[in-house]
């Protein structure tokens, strides 16, 4: 029967999909070069071809021809290059950057992250009008912070077709910790198919791309081990949910390629180290629509730092990095051998894949995708799914006793919306959980928890109010939205200038959300309402509770989305504004 | 099973047509454009300053002014969203209850509107558009006869809005035997269903007949597809119509479909060999692979059967009554 639970083996799939996953070895623009050129993002390592540092710079947006798959397409690329060119700026400084557009169709650059005058965020409609055909548009901001951020178009679908780049801050008074070797891991998802049409598509069939869907062998093998009331207890809820517990993104490795700086999996992007020494790895997740689980075999990962923010050094096996997130990394390679950074999709539908080596065209062995995730009762029914999880039935109880619970406060538009599907009444409000397919997977795993900025708040003072926003959607319908209302039918969210305010963010669906706010910090607080981690993404796992501290410092207006981009697009977006 | 579903397909159609009687479903769409409790009623002295948009581009330092709100200004307060239609009932039986009406307002905006900034280009309301050709397939009868039969829909609209076209026809020895279209403006009623309202003709053997129809079409729980449709035609004729689809899939290309169709009518119609009451079902069950998503060949059984007064028309025409069938075909979308 259709919808069933529990984990496959790895590896089932449409026939076509292990060229996309693996890519072609010339991929992307460096098959223009004529050459195989990869691009190593080196600072301080050996090969440092598209950096551009300084405080001026001219940016160029075109269409390059690429060839990823096979197929040639066109990419929307700065400066002839997809992943564009890594700009590196100093805190202090003030930045000037010339935008060209050399399109036939309006553009953008956001800088992502990057706190700047309001008229300087590159969001056409809300910021500015957009850069036209032709047109150039000068940014020119100083830059107040340091750390891993990166930049993207914020026009249409040009995000997912190759406008984006890295952008490294280098700190005023030099860096915290002295490392050997600085690179930067940019990862992607690539895919020739047109991106409206995967709206499309979205829109029409939203299960399309998703070719792990529980299949009636997966029963059959689940009655014999538990029976067959087993089995079908466990499928029911999902079942009569209409809700398929394997929808963990909506597009996959069915159309993605994915790309570590630039380079597919068999291109192998690889940064070099000598034995003992420590690299910092500046890892960006500047996809469209992924969510990449991050692992070096054989090496511990310090993490330094999150969203460009100095943090407490944590050693982990692994993390799962959202869309939009950077995480600065520590790693001290001692042998003299390859080792491979492994980035697996979070349904484990494909992976960007680049090498450690001590000596160029070496590899180490690549790791076996896990086998696919599959939701669990607390991904569906927040607090009440902790411990097992019961059916739920009528009206969902008020558990007593039991700590850390809270209640969600549904807004009315919430209520008989055909696009909003379902409703966390008691969500979850831990942050240490890894999430989906990496509970218990024997590795150490990052969590929010784990993350702790040095020198705590920027702004001790006490939280004036608090503004609640429920993360809604229809599965079935591709809607997204705040509170149930879609972008276009909503009006902006007011802070008033200098308020210290809490943002309290439910996710009333069973996927994750990277929720965004431009301009400002988003200041994550422990569930008991301490200051955890300052970031400029906030992922909310499905029925989860995540509240943030926010000042609102920043006049002006501001988007403020899910950076999914095709829930963005879909009507998960707010404009904020600061008066 | 099935008969569990029909009944509630039944009380949505009956749910439907009340509503349709008393005006539209009144779903929440639209906010009411309420006060933030905690929000005391936005000052008129927002800051005023308005810095030209122009003066954005290739300026020296950034604006150190304020944004361009407008002067905030008093919402205009709605009242509040009726409660929904019977069809709350249907609405996520295993989801926590809930009422709107103690739900907080999910407006922020103390008045302010957005922006004039042009450039935003956020489609989350697109114009989509779909036509599926469910079943194109030869179908082999048990007494060797053979027909071809098309069966399929298309539909074109925004989230909540959309033109639906469906359509379904046999050819047999040569001829139009029976072609249903139906052309029906559907309205998203919950999350996983639609109201339809529209026309409906007949073509084919006898008579045109024409009808006006109003139902449902969506997902009941256990992802049974669902079709329910109530008919009025000239002269005070009525019908029904009721079809369930379930997919099991056994690998992620390899589908079994079983499906069902039941057809109730008010009163006789010998012209189309139609009689009162349940006159035909067919169930089928089919067996495709998506070569890819949009296009899977099949094979399949369908049982049909004829009931009552129709059985006696059909045996009349020298027509099997009941009839064992083999069937091929293609799924195709667009």
């Amino acid at each position: 029967m259709k919808h069933m639970i529990r984990d496959a083996g790895p590896s089932v799939g449409m026939p076509s999909r292990r060229r996309f996953v693996q890519g072609l070895a010339l991929g992307g623009t460096a098959a223009l070069l004529g050459g195989f050129v990869k691009p190593l993002w080196a600072l301080d390592g050996p090969n440092q071809p598209h950096v551009l540092s300084g405080t001026e710079f001219n940016l160029d947006v075109a269409e390059v021809r690429v060839n990823y798959t096979g197929e040639p397409r066109l990419a929307t690329a700065v400066n002839g290059q997809v992943p564009g060119p890594l700009l590196r700026w100093r805190e202090g400084t003030t930045v000037v950057l010339r935008v060209t557009n050399r399109m036939r169709v309006p553009t953008s650059i956001h800088w992502h992250g990057i706190l700047l005058p309001a008229g300087m965020d590159g969001v056409p409609g809300i910021s500015f009008p957009g850069i036209a055909p032709g047109e150039t548009f000068t940014y020119r901001f100083p830059v107040r912070q340091s750390g891993t951020y990166w930049y993207h178009a914020h026009s249409g679908f040009q995000e997912q077709t190759g406008l984006y780049g890295p952008l490294v801050i280098d700190p005023a008074h030099g860096e915290r910790a002295r490392n050997d070797r600085d690179y930067v891991v940019m990862l992607n998802d690539w895919t020739d198919m047109d991106p409206d049409r995967i709206y499309a598509i979205l829109k029409t069939r939203s299960d399309y791309f998703n070719v792990r869907q529980p299949t009636v062998p997966e029963f059959t093998r689940d009655a014999a081990t538990m029976g067959l009331a087993g089995a079908l207890r466990e499928r029911a809820m999902w079942n009569r949910m209409r809700m398929d517990p394997r929808d963990l993104i909506d597009v996959t490795g069915f159309t993605y390629t994915y790309l570590m700086n630039g380079a597919t999996p068999v291109g192998n992007w690889t940064a070099l180290f000598r034995p003992g020494e420590r690299v910092r790895l500046r890892f960006i997740n500047g996809s469209a629509n992924s969510y990449f689980d991050v692992r070096i075999p054989g090496l511990k990962l310090t993490v330094v730092a999150a969203d460009g923010q100095d943090v407490e050094p944590v050693a982990v096996d692994e993390f799962r990095i959202a869309v939009a997130e950077t995480y600065d990394v520590i790693v001290e390679p001692h042998e003299d051998r390859a080792y491979t950074i492994f980035a697996q999709s979070i349904d484990r539908s494909g992976y960007a894949r680049g090498t450690l080596a001590p000596r160029p065209g070496m590899q180490a062995e690549l790791p076996a995708l896990d086998p696919v995730p599959t939701l669990a009762m607390v991904d569906m029914m927040g607090a009440l799914g902790e411990g097992g999880g019961h059916a739920m039935h009528g009206t969902q109880q008020e558990p007593m006793g039991m700590p850390g619970m809270a209640k969600a406060h549904h807004a009315r538009s919430e209520f008989h919306n055909p696009g909003v599907d379902m409703r966390i009444d008691f969500p979850r409000t831990n942050l240490d959980d890894p999430g989906a397919g990496l509970r218990d997977n024997g590795r150490r795993v990052l969590t929010y928890a784990d993350l702790r900025t040095i020198g705590g708040s920027l702004y001790p003072g006490p939280v004036t109010r608090d503004i609640e926003l429920h993360l809604d959607g229809s599965m079935e319908r591709f809607i997204w939205s705040f509170d149930g209302v879609v972008f276009s039918k909503a009006k902006p969210i007011h802070f008033r200038h200098g308020e210290h305010l809490r943002i309290v963010l439910c996710n009333d669906t069973m996927m994750n959300h990277p929720i965004h706010l431009h301009g400002m910090w988003s200041e994550v607080e422990s569930p008991e309402g301490e200051f955890q981690v300052r970031k400029q993404t906030v992922n909310v796992q499905p029925a989860q509770r995540v509240t943030y501290r926010v000042k609102a410092d920043a006049l002006g207006r501001w988007a403020y989305h899910c950076h999914l981009l095709y829930h963005m697009e879909a009507g998960m977006f707010r404009e904020v504004v600061v008066a | 099973m099935n008969a569990r579903m029909h009944a509630n397909a039944f009380a949505l159609a009956c749910a439907l047509a009340a509503a349709g009687s008393g005006g539209a479903p009144a779903f929440a769409q639209e906010l009411p454009a309420m006060q933030h409790p905690h929000q005391p009623a936005p000052s008129p002295a927002a800051p005023a300053s308005t810095a030209a948009p122009a003066a954005m581009q290739d300026m020296a330092m950034p604006p150190a002014s304020p944004p361009p709100p407008r002067p905030a200004r008093q919402p205009v307060p709605r009242p509040a969203a009726p409660p929904a239609v019977a069809l709350h009932t249907l609405h996520m039986p295993s989801m926590p209850a809930g009422t709107s009406a103690d739900g907080r307002s999910p407006d922020y905006s103390d008045g302010y509107d957005r922006g004039s900034m042009p450039g935003m280009d956020m489609p989350d309301d697109p114009r989509v558009g779909m036509l599926l050709l469910d079943r194109l397939e030869y179908v082999h009868s048990r007494d060797g006869g053979h027909a071809t039969v098309l069966d399929g829909e298309a539909w074109f609209g925004r989230n909540f809005d959309k033109l639906w076209l469906k359509f379904e026809g046999e050819r047999a020895g040569g001829r139009l035997q029976d072609f249903r279209s139906e052309a029906l403006w559907s309205h998203a009623i919950a999350p996983f269903w639609d109201a339809q309202l529209g026309v409906r003709h007949d073509f084919g053997a006898g008579p045109g007949r024409s009808w006006a129809a109003i139902g449902v079409e969506g997902v009941a729980p256990y992802w049974f597809e669902t079709e329910a449709t109530l008919y009025l035609g000239q002269g005070g004729r009525t019908a029904a119509r009721i079809a369930v689809e379930y997919e099991a899939r056994f690998t992620q290309q390899l589908v079994l479909q079983p499906s069902l169709e039941a057809n109730f009518y008010g009163r006789d119609d010998p012209q189309r060999g139609i009689g009162a009451g349940l006159s035909d079902v067919e169930a089928g069950l089919r067996l495709r692979y998506e070569i890819r998503r949009e296009l899977a060949p099949y094979v399949g059984i369908v049982w049909r059967q004829r009931f009552g007064r129709s059985r006696d028309y059909a045996r009349g025409q020298a027509e099997p009554a009941d009839d064992l069938q083999l069937v091929a075909g293609v799924r195709a979308w667009f």
